[in-house]
């Protein structure tokens, strides 16, 4: 009887396992909670922020619901590749989802992301919307890019986030490039510029990362080491597969990327430091799933207990899942019933993208030039196509 | 239409025409044009630029004034405007061409960059992505090749690959071709390379007034343009109106300059070419030749109808660049023609060019590797067949 006594006196958020068995609504409180990180942050040049991140039961739900939602696409395009209605390239991003998520929780709509071809998750977390994601990655006019991008050249310019890029290493320097213009504008915004390990080694990363650092841009280069450049281990690519100490001169801090909250907290300090200081480098230590794309099996230049190992070990939505149940947020039903409604999202979401046609012939002449002056352009056979550009 | 006597070694394939009308209209895309096009489609027949007359001027300026004005006054007229690139500050530029910029507009809008071109140029089209203009500047184009992923992957094709979303206002800017003595890997010129990506923008002034009407329309385009400037031109001076002196003055892209009219033969020419193919038709005109000087200005897009509108006058061309022969800038003049204006030709279409070499450092040699007025005189005759010696076999 006492017991019983003095468990209701004890606040919700500590009570035993068996208080689960109570129906309670999944949480949606914006009280402040501190969650300490899985591990401490790696510093070079600069004092690591803090283990401890604040963050409210509300957020820690929506954690779960963005990753889960971003696993469920990614699953939902692999299997709409091998049904041959994604063609070409297509690089999926399961394991890393929490650099995705845990990054749009640190900043702001304001500030501007630029990244490789790896892109799906980046722009949903950058409010891009499922029917337009699938719809690009299937070539039709209601995709991202109106069906002329493709997987690797999703965009949101309303989100500032600037693609999407296909060539390696090339959008380190663009972010750079963004980073100078917000401070040209003196928005006191930040830009990130994400990159893998395979990337890290690339000479112009260097180069605008030296001129980021002269004239004290707002720039965060942000490595995603999930430990593979394609099918090359890290330690065949990089003499000094230390990611976060590259910059030399420039700071630096090595983050676990599996987990949301130490994303978060890292990228808020780095914000905070490229806006006052100058470039500093992240590097995220995350891990995907799939291979480098649907091309690749994923499992010749590693072993498969390796990645069970990882998804056992540290998948960033177990994580969660687990921090939710340990500070009775939600019950494990309440998430399933979640993750159901996501695979119904994902699901009616496919069902319309295939919906929507392919772009019109004429499109193919359209966005050469934002302005074309009526240049003529050409077809194949430019006695049988020829359009004028608008 | 003036004819040129027949010549003995080539005779006409066809018979004589005195009149255009004669001929299958090879045009009958204009029809397709039309209906395609939004826009009016351009009148191919009067789409020849009139040819400009100086008014009255008393003022000469060099293109390198001209270039100079032209950033100076688009850098004040528009805050989003800004130059980088190697020693285009502090040295007042490696050629002087943005001389006092740095004194009036400030370190935060003229920068000196670091010897890395990749880098600097993907900031360069980093900033235009997020609502800059900038203008970089490479030292010679022969640079710009450790910068070329961002010139045609990072900036060409953006606006296409974002369906319109992401647009890249930057111009990429310097001197092109060859100079004098620099050797092989200072030398190339790019305009065959920029001018076939689709999304690219590329012009190559040769006056005064060209360098400032082009430079200000490159520098309020919203797409990214390739200006291709000659080292030496840089001092050469030229008649200039007070229209293209004031601050408005801008030239249209896309549209070519028949830099002098003439009957029996269109040479067509770009840059430093442009005064050689005029001092090549003075030197006609005394052996009763006739030729139109064409001054592309805008290799992309390239103004088809005014070099067809020319050639159906004249029946004759000869395109005239100092770059690389194979797949030039000629080769597409020539296919161009060859395709909508085939039945007006009256000779094979003649093509002078820098030697397909890389560039020699002895004077003899260099002087042999890059077109001569003589070489543009001989083709032309050769195009009115006129030659006076019998052509060696190609085999």
């Amino acid at each position: 009887m006492a017991a019983a006594a003095l468990l209701r006196r004890i606040p919700a958020a500590r009570a035993p396992a068996t208080a689960f068995m109570a129906a309670r609504p999944i949480s949606d409180s914006t009280a402040a909670l501190t969650i300490k990180t899985s591990v401490p942050f790696t510093s070079h040049l600069v004092d690591p922020p803090s283990r401890d991140v604040t963050t409210t039961p509300a957020e820690l739900v929506t954690f779960f619901r963005d990753m889960s939602l971003m696993r469920r696409m990614e699953i939902a395009a692999d299997s709409l590749y091998k049904a041959k209605l994604i063609r070409g390239f297509c690089h999926l991003y399961d394991g890393q989802e929490a650099v995705a998520v845990g990054m749009e929780a640190a900043i702001t709509r304001s500030d501007s992301i630029i990244t490789a071809y790896r892109d799906h998750c980046t722009y949903l977390a950058r409010g891009g919307d499922l029917v337009s994601a699938f719809s690009e990655l299937m070539g039709r006019e209601a995709g991202c890019s109106r069906g002329k991008g493709g997987s690797m050249h999703f965009y949101k310019k309303d989100a500032n986030f600037y693609g999407g890029h296909g060539i390696v290493g090339a959008q380190v320097p663009l972010g750079c490039g963004l980073a100078f213009a917000q401070k040209y504008k003196k928005e006191d915004t930040a830009t990130f510029a994400l990159y893998g390990d395979g990337a890290a080694n690339q000479g112009q990363l260097f180069e605008a990362l030296n001129i980021s650092a002269l004239w004290k841009l707002p720039a965060i280069l942000v490595c995603e080491n999930n430990h593979y450049g394609m099918g090359t281990a890290e330690w065949r690519a990089a003499k000094s597969p230390d990611y976060y100490k590259r910059g030399d001169y420039v700071p630096g801090l090595k983050v676990d990327g599996m987990d949301v909250l130490a994303v978060k907290q890292a990228c808020k300090f780095a914000k905070d430091h490229a806006v006052a200081n100058g470039p500093i480098v992240l590097e995220m230590d995350t891990y995907r799933y799939h291979g480098h794309s649907m091309s690749d099996p994923g499992s010749t230049y590693r072993t498969r207990d390796e990645i069970s190992g990882v998804r056992q070990e540290r998948d960033p939505i177990e994580r969660v899942r687990k921090l939710l149940f340990t500070h009775d947020l939600a019950t494990a039903a309440e998430l399933k019933d979640m993750e159901k409604e996501i695979r119904k999202q994902v699901d009616d979401a496919i069902a319309k993208a295939k919906e929507s046609s392919m772009p019109d012939t004429s499109e193919l002449f359209t966005n050469v030039y934002k302005k074309g002056f009526g240049v003529e352009s050409f077809g194949p056979d430019r006695k049988e196509l020829r359009a004028s550009l608008p | 239409m003036r004819q040129c006597p027949p010549a003995t070694r080539f005779p006409s394939p066809v018979p004589l025409s005195a009149s255009p009308s004669a001929h299958r209209d090879p045009f009958p895309s204009l029809q397709v044009l039309a209906q395609l096009a939004q826009a009016p489609p351009p009148a191919a027949a009067a789409a020849a630029a009139p040819a400009r007359t100086y008014s009255a001027a008393a003022k000469e300026i060099t293109v390198r004034e001209a270039l100079n004005t032209a950033l100076d006054e688009e850098m004040s007229a528009d805050p989003s405007v800004f130059l980088m690139g190697e020693e285009v500050g502090e040295y007042q530029g490696a050629y002087k061409i943005s001389k006092g910029l740095l004194d009036k507009y400030g370190p935060d809008r003229v920068l000196d960059t670091p010897i890395t071109e990749a880098g600097f140029t993907g900031i360069g089209v980093g900033a235009a992505y997020h609502g800059l203009r900038p203008i970089v500047e490479f030292m010679t184009f022969n640079f710009s090749m450790q910068a070329i992923d961002h010139i045609i992957n990072s900036a060409a094709k953006s606006n296409y690959m974002s369906a319109g979303q992401i647009s890249v206002p930057i111009v990429f800017r310097g001197p092109n071709g060859a100079a004098a003595g620099v050797g092989a890997q200072h030398s190339q010129c790019y305009a065959a390379w920029y001018a076939h990506v689709p999304g690219l923008k590329v012009l190559a002034p040769y006056s005064a007034e060209d360098a400032r009407g082009l430079l200000k329309a490159a520098i309020r385009d919203p797409d990214p343009v390739v200006f291709l400037e000659n080292e030496l031109l840089y001092g050469e001076s030229f008649p200039v109106s007070a229209e293209v002196l004031d601050s408005s003055f801008c030239l249209p892209i896309g549209k070519a300059k028949i830099e002098r009219q003439g009957k029996d033969v269109t040479i067509t020419a770009f840059s430093k070419m442009v005064g050689y193919a005029l001092q090549a038709a003075d030197i006609l005109a005394k052996e009763g030749i006739s030729a139109e000087v064409i001054n592309l200005l805008s290799i992309r897009p390239l103004d088809r109808a005014a070099i067809n509108a020319s050639v159906r006058k004249t029946n004759r061309l000869v395109t005239v660049e100092e770059g690389f022969p194979q797949h030039g800038i000629g080769a597409e003049i020539c296919m161009s023609v060859v395709e909508d204006s085939f039945e007006y030709l009256d000779a094979p279409v003649e093509r002078i060019a820098g030697a397909d070499v890389p560039m020699p450092y002895a004077a003899n040699l260099e002087r042999m590797a890059v077109p001569q007025v003589d070489d543009i005189v001989r083709a032309a005759k050769r195009a009115c067949y006129r030659a006076a010696v019998p052509m060696a076999a190609t085999a």
